[in-house]
């Protein structure tokens, strides 16, 4: 760097302006593409529904004495608790995330610590298998499952033609199949913030447990696991919120009788044409959303705080 | 500096002791590499046993060995009279002082140096009266709630050398124990080191490249290059006899001479050096074939300096001073022979007013005693 470059570089960092420029574009980004379209959507959700363009009633309204009115109508937060199908979708869903994200950590933690471990060229090979599916459509990914799982798939002819079963196995349409889809298609997200946590692991910490007694397993529970905490609640909640929302994977491979809420959400905004009721429903989702975000931060806090 | 007690047993002078240690003709190889090569070592109960060398020497990785982390290619290495082939690390009686300290990052300083007694299944009550006590020991008992990034790198020290010794090992390994300390709290640690093995009658291996740290620790030094232990010794026959060229250059600041053999006597020999006007004459003999190329080394604090011309007719030289560097204690003078060769000298500054010191350019005169020359053919 040039002398007035650097001058110029510590002059602007000292009246604090170009930490503001740096922090402004992100700030500038979520203000216009997250806070915005929630404001919105949070003025829809307490609107009425109306047979018109756009289908809610305003907010604000001039009445006929010239006055301004507010109204607010709570009708379709109350709505929500008064069908059980809005109670059971939401339930479905976070137990859909609970059983995906658990079956994720089992599958993902080995695949990472092994990765991890291996040697620099296998590492890097590894990871490249993990990130390779990305280049295919999500989409089409999930059809191929469709493809596999059906009663005529791959899996069922396979079967049959090997003489195990005699007729097909239900797959499509089941939970399993939901679980199937849900656990391929958010397993890097858990494996790759696991593998960046176990990836930076000081190795001499191993051998300092076994030197004072621990055998391996005692030493991956005592160490490496607490130490690869960061990674696990990272990891977690890169498959949990997303699943809670999921739309494409359980309306393909799931059951027709139990909606997820991404569904619901989007039958009540094409479907039904409902948009204040569907603006309820994203936003109650996003409520139960920022709990386990707000208690992941807080246990962050927590176990980083060890320092480095 | 922290001489070692006179009436310290030397068990290793003793034919029929029984080494603690027995490292017989270890070779440790890594692809072509060889870190190890062929050592054989025999150290002793509560001894202070230095591995001194420079990076690379496969101090490291014998020490490794020793506590079962890497396994050697061949040779044998028993610990108490057992061997160690197949013994892993958690089931060795030794303990490790790493370098990096090791400590876990996620555990205060009780849970580190609880750590290892949990392993042995020990009563919780029997464990918290174990660590307080070594906590004690190395002055960190204020500290067991801490975690290790709170502390400074000399309590960090403390704390992984107390977790290594909570477990009582027989055999204790340090991995370069003091340096990551600054100068000051190294001197202070190393007196304490030497106390606490007194206290608690353990045997230390140390692995170091500090010859300061070797030299004040050690009951004994073994010093190694390429793999091999070039002179096993205690640090006043390293310093004053060193076996080899190597070990003179490499052990303090000498002057280092080639020569051929002019005289050979039992009781004395003259050494013949191109680089000084008049013969080096040492009153002790080598052996070593008439003619035959010798080194010879003169450290540079048994140098005499002076104005007028020694009378005899060998151990001087003739000189212009250079460089002088000034140390406090001591000053170092760099002498220019007149063949152009630079000798090193010291000395103590005992008079504080600087009025009869020597100074630059000045002619002086080089002289030395022969009881101080090492010769060797190696």
């Amino acid at each position: 760097m040039s002398v007035s470059a650097a001058s110029a570089f510590r002059a602007l960092r000292t009246r604090g302006a170009g930490r503001w420029l740096v922090i402004a574009v992100p700030f500038a980004w979520l203000l216009l593409f997250f806070f915005a379209p929630f404001v919105i959507d949070l003025k829809i959700s307490l609107a009425d529904v109306r047979l018109a363009i756009p289908p809610y009633s305003p907010l604000l309204e001039w009445t006929e004495n010239g006055m301004l009115a507010i109204r607010v109508h709570f009708n379709n937060y109350a709505f929500l608790f008064t069908d059980s199908l809005y109670i059971s979708s939401y339930a479905y869903s976070l137990q859909v995330a609970a059983v995906s994200t658990v079956l994720c950590l089992l599958l993902g933690y080995p695949m990472a610590y092994g990765i991890a471990r291996a040697t620099p060229t296998t590492r890097h090979l590894l990871l490249m298998l993990i990130i390779l599916p990305f280049w295919t459509s999500f989409l089409l990914r999930v059809y191929a499952w469709m493809g596999l799982l059906r009663n005529n798939g791959l899996i069922n002819n396979a079967l049959m033609a090997l003489g195990l079963i005699d007729e097909p196995i239900q797959m499509m349409q089941t939970d399993f199949a939901v679980y199937i889809g849900i656990v391929y298609s958010y397993l890097p997200f858990m494996i790759l913030p696991l593998y960046t946590n176990l990836e930076k692991h000081d190795l001499t910490l191993l051998e300092a447990a076994a030197d004072l007694g621990a055998r391996p397993a005692k030493a991956f529970f005592r160490v490496t696991l607490p130490l690869s905490l960061p990674g696990i609640l990272a990891g977690s909640l890169l498959v949990f919120i997303p699943v809670v929302g999921e739309y494409v994977i359980p309306s393909l491979l799931g059951r027709p009788d139990q909606l997820m809420i991404g569904r619901v959400l989007s039958d009540e905004f094409f479907a039904n044409r409902d948009w204040p009721v569907a603006s309820a429903v994203a936003i109650l989702m996003l409520l139960l959303l920022v709990v386990p975000i707000l208690l992941f931060q807080r246990m962050q806090r927590a176990t980083t705080e060890p320092g480095p | 500096m922290a001489e070692r007690r006179n009436d310290r047993e030397e068990p290793w002078k003793d034919p029929g002791a029984e080494p603690y240690i027995t490292i017989e003709n270890v070779t440790k190889r890594f692809g072509d590499f060889v870190a190890v090569d062929n050592v054989s070592l025999k150290i002793y109960q509560r001894e202070i046993f230095c591995l001194l060398g420079g990076s690379g020497c496969g101090k490291t990785t014998l020490l490794r060995m020793l506590a079962g982390f890497e396994q050697p290619s061949s040779g044998r290495i028993l610990i108490d009279g057992q061997d160690m082939a197949d013994i892993p690390p958690y089931e060795r009686p030794v303990n490790m002082m790493f370098q990096s300290y090791a400590l876990f990052p996620h555990m205060t300083v009780y849970g580190n140096v609880a750590f290892g007694l949990e392993q042995e299944n020990l009563p919780k009550a029997q464990i918290q009266q174990r660590v307080a006590e070594i906590l004690d020991i190395v002055h960190m008992g204020g500290f067991a709630q801490r975690k290790p990034h709170q502390l400074s790198g000399g309590q960090r020290q403390r704390v992984a050398l107390a977790r290594a010794l909570v477990k009582r090992p027989k055999l204790l390994l340090l991995d370069e124990p003091l340096g990551a300390l600054d100068r000051k709290l190294r001197e202070h640690t190393q007196f304490e080191l030497i106390n606490i093995q007194e206290k608690l009658g353990v045997t230390f291996v140390v692995v170091t490249h500090d010859q300061e740290e070797a030299m004040t620790l050690a009951s004994r030094i073994g010093v190694m290059n390429r793999g091999e232990i070039v002179q096993i010794g205690t640090p006043h026959q390293i310093y004053e006899f060193p076996a080899t060229r190597f070990v003179a250059d490499f052990i303090g600041s000498v002057n280092l001479f080639e020569g051929q053999l002019s005289e050979d006597e039992p009781d004395h020999v003259r050494v013949r050096c191109p680089e000084l006007p008049v013969p080096v004459f040492v009153d002790h003999g080598v052996s070593a074939p008439p003619d035959a190329n010798l080194w010879v080394a003169i450290r540079p604090e048994k140098i005499t300096m002076e104005r007028q011309q020694p009378t005899g007719a060998d151990n001087w030289a003739q000189g212009r001073i250079r460089d002088i560097a000034y140390m406090g204690d001591m000053s170092i003078y760099v002498v220019q022979l007149e063949g152009g060769r630079d000798l090193r000298v010291t000395l103590t500054n005992v008079a504080r007013k600087a009025g009869e010191a020597f100074t630059w350019d000045e002619q002086v005169y080089l002289s030395w005693d022969p009881s101080s020359p090492v010769v060797g053919t190696g």
